[in-house]
């Protein structure tokens, strides 16, 4: 399973800061463009308040899923572009949640595995009565009808985390960066 | 032994070694007593040895061929480098000393575990390092090593080759280098360009820092090229252009590398600077995006922060001075930028700009002041504000006219005259801005002598009710007054200055509201208020703390007598109604009058410890009379923290022991029964403290009282919370700053003294008093050094468990803090307990307090520290149980616990 590399991205542009610059692993080209990642979410006075609730909202999901790992490079899927927050749709009274991800490039191969990790880190992170949708940005991928089937259904999802290998693969991609 | 070595004998033991002992085939012990033999000669017989020429260097290159014992090299390559360092005949053997030694590098070495000789990889990286860094004869066969070794995939070779690198560039000169630069510089660059570590990255930059600064040192010949020319050049052709691309990767890579070599020396400087600073500014016009602007800015920021490091230039030498218009068009035209973060560039570059010396005209000073007045009052976003404040704080003591005619007049002009047609949240915001800013700016002796009476004024207005929101507004006021007092400290003519203008008016002004309040009641009051009053104790303090000893005598003369005598002369607008006696009357002007003890109680628990008070035991009597008597706990709280802190500062001796003597025994009846009684505990809490910070022996007597009254029904939770009063740092009296008497391990002390009292205590204790005793404990536990904390707690650990049950909020909080540091530190005594500690934690993550649930969720995320055997069979109950604070309603507690949680989910999994 090989992952598409970077080079292919070098089209796309955002800014880079002067603390990300030592950020990129050794590529062919060295002048590629890194999407700067967003930090952490500043606290508000009300949510100090102990009564007020504060509801699940799009960039708190998007905060659970950002830092993910690719499973092959020193980045984070928000760094990649793969998972971005307008991708992300939350309604905490209908508990529902429907995240869309853009694979690296229209063949990558690793597609249906960051879609696990994404499920997987949901099954860990999110409350019970939420259903989750992860599927692939439409039009961004080859095989994306068959990549959102597999996710989308329960049984196979489950019967991947009983794969030894792949559970280590995905728990690889959702442990802390050191 | 050597010195009853005759002449010669060394040279002989030396000359039949090299012939007849086969070093290297001798065991590791035998192989060190030869290099011991020979260092020892090396430093007794220095002579004798160097007679024999390089047949000496040659011996040891063979005595040292083929060494592989770590204890052995780190001998012999302190041999080799002094071989070196004391010039001894190195002859025709450099190339083979070099290859005998650098045949290690890099070294690779990884010390065995449970190494009893201790040394680390380190210890030979110096040791290596200081032999092939030590002459430039090594120069030609090692800078070639170190440009092979920078391309090496183990980053550990690239950052030894680097450091060795920088290390050289200290002895060697422009002819060492000169054959090696130009693929020094592409290494260096390619290091740089593509790392994705910021290790590499930083010793590459210091590399070629190194590297820029050695050229700058050689004395230019006068037929020789400059080299440093040449190399700068060939370092701006490779980086000018990505400075032009501000979106791509490379270019702040490209910047650090020129920010480097600029850093080196004022000529890098100096050339580096003409190039890239017209370059960066002519880039700024044409990229109209405020992001790219940004970048841009920075990068100019980077490089005039550099001119300002080399010191100022002879004026028309200035590289800066050519396109002065147009970088102060750009940088003003930066911080009125809508893009608030180009605008915190903007106005950083500022700062630099304004400390550049010799570069503004007066014309582009006041321009800059100008641009500052508008960030700071008009400016939406309050970092910007903020941010424009410092600056003005920074460059107003290198203009002070042109911040006070400009800056202080707009702001002084702006407090009188609050347009009244706003709304009064934003008119009382920009009131407080206004403040904020007049103390921001008082950084300069005359700047000062502006500001103070324009906030005086304020104050005055404030008491007749002139202002937005009567106390709130004092409290501005005041802060205002403290910073600029803390910013006068330094300065002995300022700080007089404040003394002189500030704690007069203060005490002038709530002596007179304290006379009003009975004609009338609404007017005058609100500098009366707990809030106000307890805002103007840090300004007397920060006034009378950096006083010489003679003016503060003087100062504290006026003081203590208006207290105890009313002498109201040397006050401001003195014509008062009636007289001022707050320890006297017992009628009600006098309780309102009583309440500024606080004020004296800033100002004479604040004064250094050798200005004499005048009728000190007089003062010490009425203090003490006040706090055991007065029903108002403001005052009495005031009066026993004003008693403690003279008591902290008496010499000791019998008078003190007196003191305390009746200052117990008017405590004791008080303690015991009547209305009274927190106040009486108020003043043991403070007199204790006073005591035990200065090791004073009664503190013993004092803290035996306060753990009795831990099982008092109705003063024990009180006195449990005092004893955080004890172990924190107060803000107003007892500290450093106001010249206290503090040991320094004061807590410590009090921690073993006092901790298995607490502990024997509260297994005696009623079963509701308890309580009081966890209370105490936590509080003592909590405030103590993090490494004394994990060597004591274990012993403590059965107590804290229980601790964890106990339904107080306080006592849950603290102990759920001690017990986090132990779970990482201390994880071997903590499987023990990991049965009751899971239990524990997970029913407190149902706390209907907010901290509490965040607290236990991360030591149940810090648990996991423990080794997993221990902990797999709680794996699935924690699981389960976390699922519920994932739905927790405030995020704060989602967040800790889908990170412990996480945590829970990889123990024992694979890939963790």
């Amino acid at each position: 399973m090989r992952h598409c590399s970077f080079p292919l991205r070098q089209q796309c542009t955002v800014i880079v800061g002067p603390t990300l610059s030592g950020g990129s692993s050794h590529v062919e080209n060295a002048n590629l463009l890194i999407y700067q990642h967003s930090g952490e979410r500043s606290i508000m006075v009300r949510e100090d308040e102990e009564e007020l609730p504060d509801t699940i909202d799009d960039r708190e999901i998007f905060s659970l899923i950002r830092s993910i790992n690719d499973s092959e490079h020193p980045l984070t899927l928000e760094e990649l572009d793969v998972v971005e927050q307008v991708r992300v749709k939350v309604t905490d009274a209908k508990s529902t949640v429907a995240v869309e991800f853009t694979p690296t490039n229209p063949h990558c191969s690793m597609a249906t595995l960051i879609g696990l990790s994404i499920k997987v880190k949901r099954i860990r992170s999110l409350p019970e009565r939420f259903k989750v949708d992860v599927h692939i940005t439409p039009c961004t991928h080859a095989s994306e009808h068959a990549a959102n089937k597999q996710l989308a259904d329960k049984e196979r999802v489950a019967a991947a985390l009983e794969n030894t290998h792949l559970l280590e693969v995905v728990n690889q991609c959702l442990s802390a960066r050191s | 032994m050597c010195e009853v070595l005759a002449p010669g004998l060394a040279v002989s033991v030396l000359r039949a070694v090299f012939q007849e002992v086969h070093v290297q085939s001798l065991l590791q012990l035998d192989r060190h007593t030869v290099y011991s033999i020979i260092r020892n000669f090396m430093r007794t017989r220095e002579e004798e040895l160097k007679g024999l020429g390089a047949d000496f260097t040659f011996g040891f290159i063979q005595v040292m061929d083929g060494e592989k014992d770590p204890r052995n090299l780190l001998v012999a390559f302190q041999i080799v480098r002094d071989l070196i360092v004391q010039e001894y005949t190195l002859g025709p053997f450099v190339e083979e000393l070099f290859e005998v030694t650098s045949c290690y590098f890099p070294i690779d070495f990884t010390p065995p575990p449970n190494d009893p000789h201790g040394i680390q990889r380190e210890d030979l990286i110096v040791g290596l390092r200081s032999v092939l860094a030590s002459t430039p004869l090594f120069a030609e066969f090692l800078l070639p090593l170190l440009i092979e070794k920078m391309d090496s995939d183990l980053q550990s070779a690239k950052l030894d080759s680097l450091q060795t690198l920088r290390a050289c560039c200290a002895v060697y000169g422009q002819r060492e280098l000169k054959e090696f630069l130009p693929s020094l510089w592409s290494s260096l660059r390619r290091e740089v360009f593509q790392t994705a570590s910021e290790k590499v990255e930083a010793e590459g930059l210091s590399a070629l820092q190194a590297l820029s600064a050695c050229l700058s040192r050689s004395v230019l010949s006068s037929d020789g090229e400059d080299l440093l020319d040449s190399f700068l050049t060939s370092l701006l052709q490779d980086c000018r252009h990505h400075l032009c691309e501000p979106d791509m990767k490379l270019v702040w890579p490209s910047a650090k590398l020129l920010q480097a070599a600029a850093g080196a020396s004022r000529r890098a400087g100096h050339q580096i600077s003409a190039s890239v600073v017209p370059l960066l500014l002519e880039q700024y016009n044409q990229h109209p995006q405020s992001s790219q602007r940004r970048t841009i800015l920075e990068m100019l920021l980077g490089f005039l922060e550099l001119q300002q490091k080399h010191g100022p230039e002879e004026a028309d030498d200035n590289p800066l001075l050519g396109s002065k218009a147009t970088l102060c068009s750009v940088v003003f035209s930066a911080v009125t930028d809508p893009s608030v973060q180009l605008q915190l560039v903007g106005i950083r570059t500022l700062a630099v700009l304004g400390a550049l010396r010799g570069l503004l005209n007066p014309a582009d000073v006041e321009l800059l002041v100008d641009h500052l007045t508008r960030l700071i009052l008009h400016e939406e976003d309050s970092k910007s504000c903020e941010a424009a404040m410092e600056v003005a704080g920074a460059l107003a003591p290198l203009y002070p006219e042109a911040f006070s005619g400009r800056l202080v007049q707009v702001l002084s002009e702006e407090l009188q005259t609050a347009p009244q047609e706003e709304p009064l949240q934003s008119q009382h915001s920009r009131w407080r801005r206004c403040l904020q800013a007049l103390a921001a700016v008082s950084t300069h002796s005359g700047i000062v002598r502006d500001t103070v009476p324009v906030l005086l004024q304020c104050l005055r207005r404030a008491q007749k009710g002139n202002v937005p929101s009567g106390a709130h507004s004092v409290v501005s006021i005041c802060q205002s007054l403290q910073r600029v007092a803390v910013q006068c400290q330094q300065d002995p003519g300022s700080g007089w200055y404040f003394h002189q203008a500030v704690v007069p008016c203060l005490l002038g002004l709530a002596v007179q509201a304290g006379m009003q309040e009975n004609s009338s009641p609404a007017l005058g009051k609100v500098l009366l208020e707990e809030e106000a009053l307890t805002a103007m104790v840090p300004v007397i303090s920060a006034a009378c703390t950096h006083l010489s000893p003679e003016l503060a005598a003087q100062s504290a003369s006026h003081v203590v007598l208006l207290f105890l005598d009313g002498e109201l002369a040397f006050l401001p607008d003195n014509s008062f109604p009636r007289s001022f006696q707050p320890f006297q009357n017992r009628q009600c002007p006098a309780l309102a009058q009583r309440r500024l003890v606080s004020l004296l109680m800033a100002f004479v628990c604040s004064l250094p410890r050798n200005v004499p008070i005048p009728q000190l035991d007089r003062l010490l009597h009425e203090l003490l009379a006040l706090s055991c008597s007065c029903d108002c706990p403001f005052t009495a709280t005031a009066a026993a923290k004003c008693f403690a802190g003279l008591v902290n500062k008496h010499p000791p001796g019998s008078q003190l022991d007196e003191l305390l003597e009746a200052a117990v025994n008017r405590l004791e009846p008080d303690l015991a029964e009547g209305p009274h009684r927190h106040q009486a505990l108020a003043l043991l809490l403070w007199v204790t403290k006073a005591l035990l910070l200065r090791y004073h022996p009664l503190s013993a007597r004092l803290t035996d009282k306060l753990l009795a009254l831990l099982g008092d029904v109705a003063l024990g939770p009180a006195v449990g919370d005092g004893f955080s009063l004890l172990m924190a740092d107060s803000p107003d009296v007892l500290c450093k700053s106001c010249h206290a008497d503090v040991r320094l391990m004061f807590r410590q002390r009090f921690f073993t003294e006092s901790v298995p009292r607490l502990v024997k205590g509260f297994h005696a204790a009623a079963p509701d008093a308890k309580a009081n005793y966890l209370k105490g404990l936590s509080h003592v536990l909590s405030h103590l050094p993090k490494p004394v904390l994990v060597t004591e707690l274990p012993t403590l650990l059965s107590l804290l468990l229980e601790a964890l049950s106990c339904p107080d909020c306080v006592v849950q909080l603290s102990t759920l803090r001690c017990l986090q540091p132990l779970l990482h530190d201390a994880p071997d005594v903590m499987s023990l307990h990991v049965d009751t500690l899971v239990s524990k934690f997970l029913s407190l993550t149902e706390s209907p307090a907010m901290v509490i649930r965040i607290a236990a969720l991360q030591c149940l995320h810090a648990l996991t520290h423990l080794p997993p055997p221990v902990l797999l069979p709680y794996k699935p109950q924690v699981i389960r149980a976390l699922a519920k604070p994932l739905d927790d309603k405030k995020r704060l507690v989602r967040k800790e616990a889908v990170a412990a949680r996480g945590e829970w989910f990889l123990l024992g999994s694979p890939g963790r």
